[in-house]
């Protein structure tokens, strides 16, 4: 099968600065696959790279088979991968459901996802559409991030550090979504600090270390040593 | 008896006769002034609302917008004279010309500049604005030329008050027509919804699936429009020759400034302000018209730096 996503040797740098040596993935349809490691290891420079933020050659990137490593960010999007960016960014000029609708507005791709699906997904965010996006909790926040990204009913959702910076019990309150969102047919990728919890919920997992994958194996069959070597570098 | 007695009220009534109508006069003279400041004020949102647009989603300050306007004017009264149009029909000819023209201007040059650095721009446009300068003196020479309007350049409504002149009152009614129109499309329709985004995050826009260049090029071409609306109302008005934009795009700037960035109602707000300082001064002294103006927008600078009613964050 055709994997939905591919790097081949992905490089980026920025100026004379090289964050990423070669990177080798793969993402099958109905996947969810994470991607773990240290801060500097080049997790969120692979995201920019793989949405089109950072410009590849193009057969570095490949979207079912076609290269798309050259395109830019929006018509990335458009072929259906769609980015809960590190941070959250949510659009401070727009409301909550505004920042929705957005997500949805360019590529509606018919799928499940519409706002009623999204409100049915975090109940809270219908209470608080009319508010301005930024005026919500980081958790809140977090849950619009994810809902403008589905709006575009995407068969690949990126997610960057989407636990960063929350509380275990409101990261325990998005994770549970995701069933929900695989179910609807999309692949996942998610970017994790939190180890435990990726192995969690991953299919498989690719650890980086300094811009190179250092491992990658299915989830279930992961060691803690594995994932120690892999993290921190083998002991010398 | 009768006619001695009725000698201190005849007396009475032309002393106070002589001294109401008097207060009275000076009342309505400033009434008068302030109405049609107002209304020159109009004038001034109209040259203002399409740099504030442009500069609320980009950040980009155009320093040909004058000369753009006076561009226009020009394309306005070609197409008058060639086909032997109103003005207001001719003004529905060129907003379409006019918006290619800042689409395409947007596109193909000032989309490379945007970024970062405010400076690249600011020297495109400048650059841009003496070309413009130049090309039209070429072309239509340094004649003062006029937009012929016919009974409508000297047409009025008598309020009882104060009488108005039709011109300056179509001229207002289309400023808050447009900035109320520019409003609606800005807060509730999806192109609006991808303004304020590209604004707020051009890279997280990009991440939606928008352009954020095509968004951009949107944007020029529709503040292209409010110009095409602008230079109808300064050729009816006026005498226009090449060299009169740099001065209308200090008072659009001044308008866009008192009024507070990225605001248009502000930018309305500071039209008006400016008007009424011209008129006021002129009132005072024909030669301080235009100084009033200008110090009207400093004393709002020292009052309040970020305008009436800033929005823009930054």
């Amino acid at each position: 099968m055709t994997p939905i996503l591919e790097t081949r040797g992905l490089t980026a740098a920025y100026g004379q600065f090289k964050a990423l040596f070669g990177i080798d993935l793969a993402v099958s349809p109905g996947e969810c696959v994470a991607i773990i490691g240290a801060n500097g290891a080049g997790k969120t420079t692979l995201m920019r790279s793989i949405t089109g933020v950072l410009r590849n050659d193009p057969g570095m990137v490949l979207h079912r088979g076609e290269p798309i490593g050259d395109l830019p960010a929006d018509q990335v999007m458009q072929r259906g991968i769609a980015m809960v960016p590190e941070g959250r960014k949510l659009f401070p000029s727009l409301s909550v459901e505004e920042n929705l609708l957005i997500g949805g507005q360019v590529r509606r791709g018919g799928g499940r996802w519409s706002l009623d699906t999204i409100y049915q997904l975090f109940p809270i965010l219908k209470d608080r559409r009319h508010s301005p996006g930024t005026a919500l909790s980081g958790g809140q926040q977090q849950m619009v991030a994810i809902g403008r990204a589905l709006m575009s009913n995407p068969e690949l959702l990126l997610c960057d550090e989407v636990s960063l910076g929350l509380a275990p019990v409101v990261i325990r309150d998005i994770y549970a979504a995701l069933p929900a969102i695989r179910e609807a047919g999309a692949a996942v990728v998610i970017v994790e600090q939190d180890i435990a919890r990726a192995l969690s919920v991953a299919d498989r997992v690719y650890c980086l270390m300094e811009g190179r994958v250092t491992l990658h194996a299915p989830a279930a069959e992961i060691s803690r040593e594995a994932i120690h070597a892999a993290y921190f570098g083998e002991p010398t | 008896m009768l006619s001695h007695a009725s000698l201190p009220h005849a007396g009475g009534r032309m002393g106070r006769g002589g001294i109401l109508p008097l207060c009275e006069v000076v009342a309505m003279i400033w009434l008068d002034v302030l109405v049609q400041g107002i209304l020159l004020g109009g004038l001034y949102a109209l040259f203002a609302a399409g740099l504030s647009l442009v500069f609320g989603i980009m950040r980009l300050v155009n320093l040909a917008h004058g000369d753009l306007i006076v561009f226009a004017a020009f394309l306005i009264l070609v197409t008058v004279n060639l086909l032997g149009l109103n003005p207001f029909l001719s003004a529905l000819i060129a907003a379409p010309v006019m918006f290619a023209l800042g689409w395409a201007l947007q596109r193909f040059v000032l989309n490379r500049v945007v970024g970062k650095d405010i400076l690249p721009p600011l020297l495109i446009t400048f650059g841009l604005s003496v070309a413009l300068q130049n090309g039209m003196l070429e072309v239509f020479s340094a004649d003062s030329q006029r937009i012929r309007a016919g009974a409508l350049e000297s047409a009025s409504i008598n309020l009882g008050v104060v009488t108005i002149g039709t011109l300056p009152l179509l001229t207002f009614g289309s400023a808050v027509l447009a900035i109320f129109i520019l409003n609606r499309i800005f807060y509730t329709t999806a192109i609006g919804r991808a303004f304020r985004a590209t604004s707020d995050d051009p890279v997280t826009a990009s991440l939606m699936g928008i352009n954020p260049r095509g968004v951009f090029a949107m944007a020029t071409g529709l503040a292209m429009v409010i110009v095409t609306l602008a230079a109808l109302y300064l050729g009816m008005r006026a005498n226009f020759d090449p060299s009169i934009g740099p001065a209308r795009l200090i008072y659009a700037f001044e308008a866009v400034i008192i009024g507070g960035l990225g605001s248009l109602w502000g930018t309305l707000a500071g039209g008006a302000i400016i008007g009424i300082a011209q008129t006021v001064g002129a009132q005072i002294n024909p030669e301080w018209q235009i100084l009033a103006g200008h110090l009207a927008f400093l004393a709002v600078l020292i009052i309040r730096p970020r305008g009436l009613f800033p929005r823009a964050v930054d």
